[in-house]
Order: C-alpha cells, then sequence, then structure tokens
C-alpha cells in the first residue's frame, strides 16, 4: 500500500501522519482535512472517527502505531480452534466470558483511552480493562455474539494487535507475591504503636501511674507477637532452611537476634523488672523487611526467563486431506486450494504441540517458521538475525531445509515437518545452554555478616566469662544486650538499600537488571564479550554504499522503479536508500529469478540487479560482502554494497570500556565487517565470525577456564547458550516488550552507549556499602559499650537503633543518588 | 486514668483501620499499575453514544 505511493511527487513541505506521525509520501491520502501515511492508518481513523473516539488524537499528537503492514482476513483464525481460545480464556459462562490479552503497543494514555472504549467499537464487548504496567487488556464480553477471534481481529482494526505467543497456552501465570509487602504493614502498624507506647517509658512516669505503666507495657508485648509470628517468617524461614543444609545464612544472626529480644523482653515484662525492647525488635523487622522489599523490586513488564514458548506463536496453519484432524478443530478453507486440487484440502489452525512430522504447514509472510522442515512450495527469503546473528536474509529454494526460529520474508511458503517443535535446532539451543545460572555466588555481604557474627560471638562469650566470675546475676542482661545491639542488621540495611536504589536509578535509564545479586556479578567481571547483529549494530540499520561508474538520474529512476516490484528484503533497502522524488516508471518487461536478481525493461534500456553472478557472469562464490550488481544494457556500471550501522556513540564507548577490560566479538555474521568492526575495536580486540551458538557458549566457557569473569551482552537467540554461561549475561534489546533471550540483565538499545557509566555506577556499590558499614559499626560500639557492663536501658537501645537505621538510609541513597547526578544518569 | 485508656482504645482501632485498609488495598492490586488510573479520569465523555 505504501509502495503505491512512492511514485507521487512530493510535497514541498513534508507532511506526518495524521495517526502515526511517521512520514508521507504526497497527500492523496486523506480524510477530511487530515493526511495519513497508509491506507492501514487512514481506516483505523475512519473506525474511530465513525465511533466519535477521536479524543484518541486529542489526548495525545499522533499516538498511533504504523499500519503499512498487511493483514491476512484469516490471520487470527487459529482462535476458533477451541483448544487455543480455551487456553487463553481465564473464566466463562454463558453470559460472559473474560480473556486477557498482552498488547505490546500500550504505550501512552490514548491507547489507554481507546482500549477502554471498545464496546462502542463492537456492541458484544462489555467491559474492557487495560493494565498499563504489563500492557494487557482485560476484556469481558458476551458469550453468544462474540468470540475470541472477534475480539482479537477487533484490537487488530484499529492497530493494537494482541501478541498471542506459545507460552499462553501452558500453566497460568503465577500470583504476584504480595506476602512481603503484607508483613511489611504489620510490622509498620505494630512498630509504629509500640514506639507511641514506650514513650512513658523513656520519659519516666508519675509513682502513682504505675497501673497505666503496666497497661501500656502488656499492650506492647501483645502488638509485638504479630511481629514475631507473622512478619519476621522470611528471616526464620531462611535460617530454618540454611540450617537444615549446614551453613550459616546471612538472616540467621538477624533472626536470633529477634528471638534473643523477644525471650528477654518477655521475660522482663513477666518478672516485672522493665519494659523490654519490643520497640527496637519491631523496629528492626520493619526497616529490614523495608529494605528487602525496596531491593526485591520485579519489573512487571520484564521476563528474565523467557524461553522459546514466549517466542514461537500458538498455532501454524496445517494443510492437510479433509477430516484427518478430529472435529474439534473448527475448519475454515480456502477455496483457492479447492480448484488447484482433485483431492479437497484444507488449512486447519492446529496449536504448536500437536503439530506432527510429515504435516505440512504453511508460513505466510512476515510469520515465524517454528519447526524444521523441508521447503516444499513458494520462495524462502528467511531473516534468521535474531537466531543465528547473519543480517541479511536468506534465500532458500524448494527441497532445501529450513530451520525453526527465523522470520519468513518472501510471501506464502509451505513447508514438510522434518522434526517436532521440542526437538528442533532452536529449542535445543535453551536444552543445551550450560547449567542454567552456574553455581550460587556468593555476595561479599555473606562473608563480612559471617566475620561479623563471629565477632559478636566473641565478645558474648568474653563478657559472659566475665561477669559469671565477678557478679554472675549480670551474666544474663549483659549477654542477651550485646545479641540485642550488635545484630548485623544496619549492614544488612546498607547493602539493600544500596542496592534497592541503585537498581532504580538503573532501570530509569533503561538497564533492567534481575537482581540485587547481579549489580555485584557486573562490578566483578573484567572481560567483555559483544555479539554483532543487534547488537553493535542497531537491528535492521543497515547503511548502503555505491561503488562503481555514477549512475545518471534516468539510471536512479529505472533502479527504484524495478526494485519496487520485488518483496525481496534488499530490494526494500534499495527502494528506500533511493527515495528520489521521481515518479515511478512502469517497466515493459520484468522479471524477477528468486535468489538472483531482476530484469526489467524501459522503453529500450535493460538493466540488471541481482548478484554478481547474475548480473556478471562470473560470480565470486566466496564473496564475504553483500553487495547488488547493477548493469545498463549488458555493460555493468558498479554495485550496492550493504554494510552494517553501528550503534551511535559506539567508538566513545569502546573506548571507555577498553581502558579497564578486555574486549572480544563473536558474531555469527560473516566477516566483511571485520576492517570497520578493527578501526572501532583496535587492534588487540580478538574478533571471531560465523560463529555457531555453541561456538560462542565454548569461547564464553573457555575464557572462564583462563579465569576470566565474563560479561556477555547479546540480543538473539543464538546467544542464548553464551549469555547463561558468563557469569553476566545482558540482552539488548530494542523495547523492553520485546522477546529478549534468557539473561541477568536487559538493557535498552537506546541506552547502549551508557554502559560503561552503568558499570562504573555498579562497581560503586561495594564502596558505599563499606562506608556505611563503618558508620554502623561506630553505632555498635557505642552501644556494645551499655551492653558489656549490663546495663542497656530501653532508652538507649530506642535510640541508637532508629539513629542508626536512618544514617545509613541517608547515606546510601544520598551517595548513590549524589553518583548518579555526577554520571549523569 | 480512664480516660487515657478511652483514647488509648480509640487510637489504636483507628490504625487498625488504617492497617485494613492498607492490607486490603494492595491485595485488590492497587498499586499494581499506577498510571492507568490517575490517567482513566481525565477522560471526558463529550458525545454519549445512547441516550
Amino acid at each position: 500500500m505504501q509502495e503505491k505511493l512512492a511514485g507521487k511527487p512530493a510535497e514541498a513541505q513534508q507532511q506526518y501522519c495524521f495517526h502515526c506521525g511517521g512520514k508521507c509520501r504526497g497527500t492523496s491520502l486523506k480524510s477530511g482535512e487530515n493526511v495519513f501515511c497508509c491506507e492501514g492508518c487512514r481506516m483505523v481513523y475512519r473506525i474511530l472517527n465513525d465511533h466519535q473516539l477521536c479524543d484518541y488524537y486529542e489526548l495525545n499528537n499522533r499516538p498511533g502505531q504504523t499500519q503499512v503492514h498487511e493483514f491476512r482476513s484469516d490471520k487470527f483464525a487459529f482462535l476458533d480452534n477451541e483448544a487455543i481460545s480455551s487456553g487463553l480464556i481465564s473464566f466463562r459462562d454463558e453470559n460472559h466470558t473474560h480473556l486477557t490479552f498482552y498488547i505490546p503497543q500500550i504505550h501512552c494514555s490514548s491507547c489507554l483511552y481507546l482500549l477502554e472504549k471498545l464496546y462502542r467499537l463492537d456492541s458484544s464487548v462489555i467491559s474492557s480493562i487495560v493494565n498499563f504496567e504489563r500492557r494487557e487488556v482485560s476484556l469481558i464480553f458476551n458469550s453468544e455474539t462474540g468470540t475470541v477471534r472477534k475480539m482479537a481481529e477487533l484490537l487488530n482494526s484499529i492497530g493494537y494487535e494482541p501478541y498471542i505467543s506459545l507460552n499462553d497456552l501452558n500453566e497460568k501465570k503465577p500470583a504476584v507475591n504480595r506476602q512481603l509487602i503484607y508483613q511489611l504493614g504489620v510490622a509498620g502498624f505494630c512498630f509504629g504503636n509500640i514506639m507511641l507506647m514506650s514513650f512513658p517509658e523513656y520519659f519516666g512516669i508519675e509513682a502513682g501511674e504505675e497501673g497505666l505503666q503496666n497497661i501500656f507495657r502488656w499492650l506492647n508485648f501483645a502488638l509485638a507477637l504479630p511481629v514475631l509470628l507473622y512478619s519476621s517468617q522470611p528471616f526464620f524461614a531462611s535460617t530454618i532452611k540454611s540450617l537444615k543444609h549446614r551453613y550459616l545464612h546471612i538472616d540467621t544472626p538477624i533472626a536470633l537476634a529477634i528471638l534473643i529480644t523477644f525471650i528477654r523482653s518477655s521475660y522482663e515484662l513477666f518478672s516485672g523488672a522493665g519494659a523490654g525492647y519490643f520497640d527496637s525488635m519491631t523496629g528492626i523487622v520493619f526497616f529490614m523487611l523495608a529494605g528487602r522489599i525496596l531491593q526485591d523490586k520485579t519489573y512487571r513488564q520484564l521476563s528474565f526467563d523467557r524461553d522459546y514458548t514466549s517466542y514461537f506463536p500458538i498455532a501454524v496453519t496445517v494443510k492437510k486431506a479433509k477430516g484427518e484432524y478430529g472435529i474439534q478443530n473448527t475448519e475454515y478453507r480456502k477455496t483457492e486450494n479447492e480448484t488447484e486440487n482433485e483431492k479437497p484440502e484444507e488449512e486447519l489452525a492446529v496449536p504448536l504441540p500437536d503439530i506432527k512430522v510429515g504435516d505440512t504447514i504453511i508460513i505466510h509472510n512476515e510469520e515465524l517458521i517454528p519447526v524444521d522442515g523441508l521447503l516444499t512450495r513458494g520462495t524462502a527469503v528467511i531473516d534468521y538475525s535474531f537466531v543465528t546473528g547473519e543480517s541479511i536474509p536468506q534465500t532458500k529454494n524448494i527441497g532445501e531445509l529450513v530451520y525453526a526460529g527465523g522470520r519468513q520474508t518472501g510471501g506464502r511458503m509451505e513447508i514438510l515437518v522434518m522434526k517436532e517443535v521440542a526437538q528442533s535446532y532452536l529449542t535445543g539451543l535453551w536444552s543445551k545452554s550450560g547449567k542454567g545460572g552456574s553455581e550460587i555466588k556468593r555476595s561479599f555481604i555473606h562473608r563480612i555478616s559471617k566475620w561479623f557474627t563471629w565477632v559478636v560471638f566473641v565478645i558474648a562469650a568474653a563478657t559472659a566469662i566475665y561477669w559469671q566470675l565477678n557478679d554472675p546475676l549480670k551474666t544474663w542482661p549483659a549477654v542477651t544486650a550485646i545479641f540485642i545491639i550488635a545484630c548485623p542488621c544496619a549492614l544488612l540495611l546498607a547493602n539493600s538499600f544500596t542496592n534497592g536504589n541503585i537498581l532504580r536509578i538503573l532501570s530509569r535509564n533503561g538497564f533492567f537488571l534481575r537482581n540485587a545479586q547481579t549489580i555485584e556479578n557486573i562490578a566483578s567481571i573484567d572481560h567483555i564479550v559483544f555479539d554483532k547483529t543487534g547488537t553493535l549494530t542497531a537491528t535492521g540499520g543497515t547503511g548502503i554504499t555505491y561503488e562503481g561508474i555514477a549512475p545518471s538520474h534516468l539510471s536512479i529512476q529505472m533502479i527504484r522503479s524495478a526494485v519496487i516490484n520485488s518483496v525481496h528484503p534488499l530490494s526494500k533497502a534499495l527502494f528506500s536508500y533511493l527515495d528520489t522524488t521521481h515518479p515511478i516508471l512502469t517497466p515493459v518487461f520484468f522479471q524477477e529469478t528468486a535468489g538472483h536478481g531482476i530484469e526489467a525493461v524501459f522503453g529500450n534500456s535493460r538493466i540488471l540487479l541481482g548478484s554478481a553472478y547474475f548480473v556478471c557472469g562470473n560470480g565470486n562464490k566466496n564473496e564475504n560482502q553483500t553487495a547488488v550488481y547493477f548493469s545498463l544494457n549488458g555493460i555493468q556500471q558498479g554495485r550496492f554494497v550493504f554494510s552494517n550501522q553501528y550503534r551511535a556513540d559506539l567508538g566513545k564507548l569502546i573506548r571507555n570500556l577498553k581502558s579497564r577490560y578486555r574486549l572480544s566479538i563473536v558474531s555469527g555474521d560473516h566477516n566483511a565487517e571485520q576492517s570497520a568492526l578493527k578501526r572501532i575495536f583496535g587492534e588487540e580486540t580478538s574478533i571471531y565470525f560465523n560463529q555457531r551458538p555453541t561456538d560462542k557458549l565454548h569461547y564464553t566457557e573457555r575464557l572462564q577456564k583462563q579465569g576470566a569473569r565474563v560479561m556477555m551482552i547479546g540480543d538473539g537467540l543464538n546467544d542464548a547458550g553464551a549469555l547463561m554461561q558468563s557469569d553476566c549475561g545482558i540482552a539488548v534489546s530494542e523495547s523492553t516488550s520485546y522477546f529478549t533471550p534468557a539473561s541477568d540483565a536487559i538493557l535498552k538499545a537506546s541506552a547502549f552507549q551508557k554502559l560503561a557509566t552503568f558499570i562504573r555506577m555498579c562497581r560503586a556499590n561495594r564502596t558505599i556499602v563499606s562506608i556505611s558499614f563503618m558508620v554502623s559499626i561506630a553505632y555498635n560500639i557505642a552501644g556494645l559499650f551499655f551492653a558489656v557492663q549490663g546495663n542497656l536501658s530501653p532508652l538507649i537501645a530506642a535510640i541508637l537503633m532508629p539513629s542508626s537505621s536512618f544514617t545509613i538510609l541517608l547515606i546510601t541513597f544520598g551517595s548513590t543518588n549524589y553518583l548518579a547526578a555526577r554520571l549523569r544518569l | 486514668m480512664s480516660v487515657i485508656i478511652i483514647l488509648l482504645i480509640i487510637s489504636i482501632s483507628i490504625a487498625a483501620v488504617f492497617l485494613a485498609a492498607f492490607l486490603w488495598s494492595v491485595k485488590t492490586g492497587q498499586f499494581e499499575d499506577d498510571f492507568s488510573p490517575a490517567s482513566r479520569i481525565l477522560f471526558d465523555d463529550k458525545t454519549k453514544p445512547t441516550n
């Protein structure tokens, strides 16, 4: 559709599409005053206009998504299949059906407005609610008048195509765990009230009011119980688990401190000796939980553990002799098949796991190939960039093997299934990819905490011995006081708040870490391995240079007019490269030979475009560059060389990283870019080309055996193994809602040039934690001074505990934010 | 003294109500999505479809 317009002379002033904001090639597509870039955008506008939903365009300027892709009318036919649609439906009775779609295009308040007004477009929709964070829309529709397919088509018609993957067919996603937040709420409530009721204890109470004092103490006890029994569960749970496995968990001293404080306080209360330290105990639990929640913040729209199921489609179209599949499959048929074949064949949508060896499946343009198979009909122009890292699509001929994972860009084709989905080459990558997370890494906090715990035990033992010899009655209060005051909670607080804040700062800048441990992993690496396609180069970013005799205006016009008729990706790239205002000519003769080139005749000029062999007759088979040759009337004129376009500021980033880290590049692509990469990376960087996924994995392993701590940065499935094997795997993604292979961190492509800064931020983590630890030690020593003497008053404990926590909060937040500001994050 | 006890009961029960409100709001997912409710309130329906 876009192409029809291309020949129209552009207006002096560039017009932008009213719907999506894309450049318009002319002003012919209009509706009222508004200009559109393509028929699809205008269609969406008309639908919205007819239903008085044009507020959509008022809330945000040009909020739509470009609609140049064509959609097959039966694209969502697979949703008529009961087995598939029931996997998506969350609830159904005779009146209502509840359904949730994932729509990655949701990005602004206009989307929200439109998607919640679906009932105006289709009367069978009862309600639609958007969850913006999850990019989901939850629909309730009338079970009688609506179907899942209708809903998907409705969303598609207004430019919000739902993303339905194989993953959706599997079991329901686990519910969000909110336990920790409840526990924090309870702890906060009890802590606040206990503090309030402890004031009389701190400042003394009149002699006549002792009855009141008792009430306060008992209330404190009552309020401390839920904290002990409910809110501190996480600490006790991990302690018990660690003791079973005979090692000391970082939570063990905390659990011990909570327990000892509670027992000592209860003893004091029951014996009438004092008020106890319920305030300190609940305070510790509250602050520790708060720190933990901050550190464990998850990104709802991201997933670090995606496997092939969320990449593959939910169903494929299978060509079958009639009646071969059971009646539970809703069938639909194309008339063309009936005329083609005498034996009636039908096309069925079959859930992907049910595909068997020997089936013939149909792959349409822009669809993903989900199985390994033989090409039996059609032209395969397969874009494997995500799977293998090759930047230019491959052409396959009938009878050749095609591997799962590629995206078809050459129109409709048929494939004979050779291997089932679970056994295909691509799915094998996941099962092969190493140990899956490698051995448990221990944070340096564990080591400090262990050391700290031993010191506390030694002090406690020494104090116990001293008081046993001098004043046995004081042994018990002194020893318990030591455990109360010297728990390493300040250290853990410092750690979790620093980590939490660094995670927050990084995510604000487009760098999302799986968990807090990743910060330390990033800080410890010394070797960075890059993938090329999609990582160093922008996806789809191809630069074209022309070599040879400078073509005349007429030649350019003819080349453009020839390539416009071809669907080959190189033709499309060439077409947009030669963006001129001259009109498109109609060829007298046009012929495209798949995989070779185009022959076209305009007037009495004949041009050939294509491979060296096709154009010049003497192709060099081993040529590494991707080039389109051009000849005019049988005389070779020159060639268009396709080269990669590297991300902005790549050179600066590499110079930054080179001073501290060793770098390597492993690419699945051919070595055409060697010299360009050498220029950017310098001679000392090892660069490997034609690397298969397993080669990348082994390269990472080899580096690790030599003692290097490796960070792997990649984007595609071909990097999946290496990402998992490396000490820190970072997946680069153009948009966080796209599919990324399993990794420790996801980096937005737009933030790629800030990588060096991110690493610096992670390295600062340890320094900040250490400084706050020193400060907390000072508080501890002050507390211990009272504790060893056996006269730690609740007042001193109540002052020391919160003030040390607040100091640590100030230091960690202050220094991380200061650093972020200095690094301009 | 008895007044203080009444005040105590009142203050703790008010705090408990807020705790319950907090737990309820977390449970019903009100902190899950902080964008849509804030934007939703600003949409006004100028043209009611059927009246």
